[in-house]
């Protein structure tokens, strides 16, 4: 029991989303609209929040690596929105390039500001709030101030359609792709056990083994049965598990990422370390334009559309998801997992809200509430533990 | 001197840091009128003894009486001390760079006008400032900034503060350690005719030749301990009567024995190593140094603090310090240059830095991810790091090394500065070097920690590295080391294998060099 507290404990954000998620559905199904766990809203808070959780993950390397933050994703994401429209929409392009040119062009303009902040040392917060007004410019000058649509088809099905196409078989399949993937987790997970136990390596207790892969079974079954009841897995979604699995093992399991980690804690010993210290902070801003460029592909597929005020607040949405899964501001500390949890509470705020009809001006103040609450609570529970 | 009335009287001061003592019923009596010198070596407790005095530790933090103009006092912090006319400057000046050297003069003693506690008079502050830049000889528009003066007459403003706030006593701390020969002359000059006013003044220093011109009394201090307090009104107490009671201590077994096994290898030589400051390219902080380590070799490098140690190791260590290196390196019977530090390390070269929180150790992360920073590569396989491969490696360098923590899961910075100590070697001695820099290995830890660091510098001799331990304690250098160079104001001065040396020879060729060389130093 002391351990399972423990585990609450050290998930506390995780918990904290628990909560919110149970109170939002208590008031929504006592209001009578409904509820937040209809298959058809499950799906529809996966495709709202897809672009948050993709700037947040880029976020997170470059708060990690001395708590730098990147104030320009909302205007490159308009700006390679336009530049993908004016190709695709205006001038026929083939789709294939278009993306290869989004693409290219995202981590140019990353490449841009990881000059600045990591060979010339400007700090970033100056680079890259001069980026957010650059690139919106370029991205009005681009659109001439008009909006861009609608976008073929045949792009739009690589981020809107579902997984399988015809809606009759998505019960069926996606029952089995969600038992294979219960299936992989489980027999993983006992694998890792097995064999760490056979080397003598240290293990966890076998309570909260079991605990934490209920709770990911649960979750997987859940999502699976809802996404089964409507019209399948959404192809963002494959899209989203590939970026959050792939980052997440480049910050954990890399020397990449343990040498980001330590830049951020201390940049002069990771220095005397041997650590390229200038390389990675370069990096990481290459790889948050290559990022951006994704999520605004995300985006002009899901709003068919690329207007000038596309991407407005991004930056905030991803900085703030950072900082409510536990990522520090002074660098050094934060995960993957964290910063997509700290996206979905968002995200699952603004869908609760908005479901409840409560002012979209009111959904604002709520959310920086909440912001600042998330922080205050992690630096007080830390000051206590010392 | 026919005054003899005391100023100030600390009677048995005593202080303790946890287990261990600083000061041990320390006596110092500072007369009316005086320049009272206070020696020692460093770590000795001088700094210690001025920070009980000027309350920066408060009153019941340590035993004994502070006795000043007759009365006791309880100082609760720095402002209580001032306000008797106590008044300390430091060695790190405390100035704010871009404020006006009349800004800093008043900093938190402003000249406000007359109605108001808070709105400035600008006229009356910079036509106080002035007077109180004559008195002191600072021949500057009160409007300049600080930055844009030279250190010396940064020195002065700092005394124009002191006198600004009527101050009685003036404690000068190392004040000619960062001035050239004729800024200290220009200093030492100030003081005697303020002596001569009547004001007193105590003064920290290691230039001996200083004191014995300047000082009328000089205290020694050794160990937390007063030795000696001797007459010099008529400036006549030798550098040589000072140095042994500084350093006049028997050596006892603090340090563990080893068997020599000095081969004829040699590991790493440089010749005529010359660096550069980074700020100011005209100063040379390395003056074509020379030294070399053998195989099974403990080498020391001694000298004060500020001698050009640490920058010499971190020049070496892939040009991590310093402009315009240059200079031959020959390591393992190779031309060598270290060009990034990563080159270093994977030539064999380890630096163990003297200052661990700040540039040693990412407190924030756990013991083993510490351990392993340095050679991430030998737990890896094609980038990807092996976890549990780390976990034990850690486990191992945690059993091998003593270090006394409950998991190496927990953060580095909830240790013990031992511990930290431990764990910062641990990590070098997994990058497997052949040769390690040991710069202040044993800075700030306790006397049974310290006995364990020298057993680990014994191992690692014992398998055939080669170490070079910079330390300026200087029973370390001679209780550890095999053979010693003494480093100063950028040059070695000296070389002896251990069976010449002393703390006397040591100390003299030191003393005996400061200040000898014109500095390029450009300051006015």
């Amino acid at each position: 029991m002391n351990q399972i507290v423990d585990m609450l404990k050290r998930n506390s954000l995780l918990l904290a989303l628990v909560v919110v998620m149970v109170l939002f559905e208590i008031a929504i199904q006592i209001s009578g609209h409904g509820s937040m766990f209809s298959p058809q809203n499950f799906t529809n808070i996966i495709s709202q929040n897809s672009y948050v959780i993709i700037l947040a993950v880029g976020m997170l390397f470059c708060i990690i690596g001395c708590g730098n933050i990147d104030l320009s994703v909302g205007s490159i994401v308009a700006l390679i929105g336009a530049v993908a429209g004016v190709i695709m929409v205006n001038n026929d392009g083939n789709v294939y390039m278009a993306i290869a040119i989004c693409l290219l062009l995202g981590i140019l303009i990353g490449a841009w500001h990881g000059f600045w902040i990591a060979y010339v040392r400007i700090p970033s917060f100056i680079v890259t709030l001069a980026g957010m007004m650059i690139f919106r410019g370029i991205a009005l000058l681009v659109l001439d101030g008009l909006t861009i649509s609608p976008f073929p088809p045949e792009y739009l099905r690589y981020f809107t359609a579902f997984i399988p196409k015809h809606r009759a078989d998505a019960f069926t399949l996606t029952t089995i792709v969600t038992l294979i993937l219960v299936a992989v987790y489980v027999v993983a997970v006992i694998y890792d056990r097995v064999s760490k136990l056979k080397k003598n390596y240290e293990v966890e207790t076998f309570a909260s083994f079991i605990f934490k892969m209920a709770i990911v079974v649960f979750a997987l079954v859940g999502s699976g049965f809802l996404l089964a009841n409507n019209k399948g897995i959404p192809v963002i979604l494959v899209l989203l598990t590939v970026i959050v699995l792939f980052y997440a093992f480049l910050a954990n399991k890399t020397v990449t990422g343990r040498r980001l980690y330590a830049l951020g804690g201390n940049e002069k010993a990771a220095k005397l370390s041997g650590v390229n210290t200038n390389r990675l902070l370069f990096l990481a801003y290459v790889n948050m334009g290559f990022l951006s460029a994704v999520a605004a592909l995300v985006c002009v597929a899901r709003f068919n559309s690329a207007a000038p005020t596309a991407g407005n607040g991004y930056e905030l949405d991803a900085i703030g998801a950072c900082f409510i899964g536990g990522a520090s501001a002074y660098g050094g500390v934060g995960t993957v997992g964290g910063a997509v949890i700290g996206a979905v509470f968002m995200g699952v705020l603004n869908n609760g809200m908005s479901i409840l009809g409560i002012d979209a001006n009111w959904q604002r103040t709520v959310k920086g509430l909440v912001l600042l609450l998330a922080v205050v609570i992690d630096v007080l529970s830390k000051k206590r533990a010392r | 001197m026919s005054n003899t009335a005391a100023l100030l009287e600390m009677k048995n001061i005593t202080k303790r840091f946890g287990k261990v003592t600083a000061l041990s019923n320390v006596n110092l009596e500072v007369k009316q009128g005086e320049v009272h010198a206070l020696v020692g070596e460093n770590g000795a407790g001088k700094s210690t003894l001025m920070n009980v005095l000027s309350g920066i530790y408060p009153h019941g933090s340590y035993e004994g009486d502070i006795v000043f103009d007759g009365e006791i006092c309880h100082f609760k912090n720095i402002k209580d001390s001032e306000e008797k006319g106590i008044v300390i400057i430091h060695q790190e000046l405390a100035l704010v760079p871009y404020l006006s050297i009349a800004e800093n003069m008043f900093l938190g003693n402003e000249r406000t006008l007359k109605n108001s506690n808070n709105i400035m008079d600008w006229p009356r502050t910079y036509q106080r400032a002035r007077e109180l830049m004559d008195l002191v000889g600072l021949d500057e528009d009160p409007r300049t900034l600080i930055k844009d003066i030279g250190v010396g007459k940064q020195q002065l403003v700092e005394i124009a503060k002191a006198i600004s706030k009527n101050v009685r006593l003036m404690i000068l701390d190392e004040p000619t350690a960062s001035l050239n020969e004729n800024d200290s002359q220009k200093l030492l000059e100030l003081i005697d005719r303020f002596r001569k006013e009547g004001m007193t003044s105590i003064i920290i220093s290691h230039k001996l030749n200083e004191i014995s011109y300047i000082a009328n009394s000089i205290t020694v201090i050794r160990d937390g301990s007063t030795i000696e307090t001797l007459d010099n009104n008529n400036h006549n107490v030798s550098e040589d009567r000072i140095i042994s009671g500084m350093v006049g201590r028997a050596l006892t077994d603090r340090y563990p024995k080893r068997q020599s096994k000095i081969s004829d290898e040699i590991l790493l030589d440089v010749k005529d190593w010359c660096v550069s400051h980074p700020l100011n390219p005209s100063r040379l902080v390395n003056d074509h140094v020379s030294l070399n380590i053998h195989r099974g070799e403990v080498v020391g490098l001694a000298g004060l603090m500020g001698a050009g140690r640490t920058e010499f190791a971190k020049s070496l260590f892939g040009k991590s310090y310093g402009v315009n290196i240059h200079g031959d390196v020959t390591f393992k019977g190779k031309k060598c240059q270290f060009n990034t530090v990563q080159q270093a390390i994977d030539e064999g070269l380890a630096y163990v830095t003297e200052d661990r929180k700040g540039d040693g150790l990412v407190l924030m992360n756990p013991i083993a991810k510490n351990m392993t920073l340095a050679n991430l590569e030998k737990i890896s396989s094609r980038s990807v790091i092996d976890k549990d491969k780390e976990m034990v490696i850690a486990n191992g360098l945690k059993v091998d090394l003593n270090v006394k923590c409950a998991s190496v899961s927990q953060d580095v910075g909830n240790l013990s500065g031992g511990n930290q100590q431990k764990v910062l070697l641990a990590k070098w001695m997994f990058a497997e070097p052949d040769v390690l820099i040991l710069d202040e290995p044993t800075r700030g830890i306790d006397v049974g920690a310290k006995y364990e660091i020298y057993c680990l510098i014994n191992k690692l001799v014992e398998q055939g590295k080669g170490v070079l331990v910079i330390s300026s304690e200087l029973p370390e250098v001679l209780g550890l080391c095999d053979r010693i160079y003494v480093m100063n104001e950028g040059r070695i001065v000296a070389e002896m294998p251990r069976k010449d040396a002393s703390q006397e020879v040591i100390m003299s060729a030191i003393l005996r060099n400061s200040g000898k060389k014109k500095t390029t130093n450009s300051e006015e």
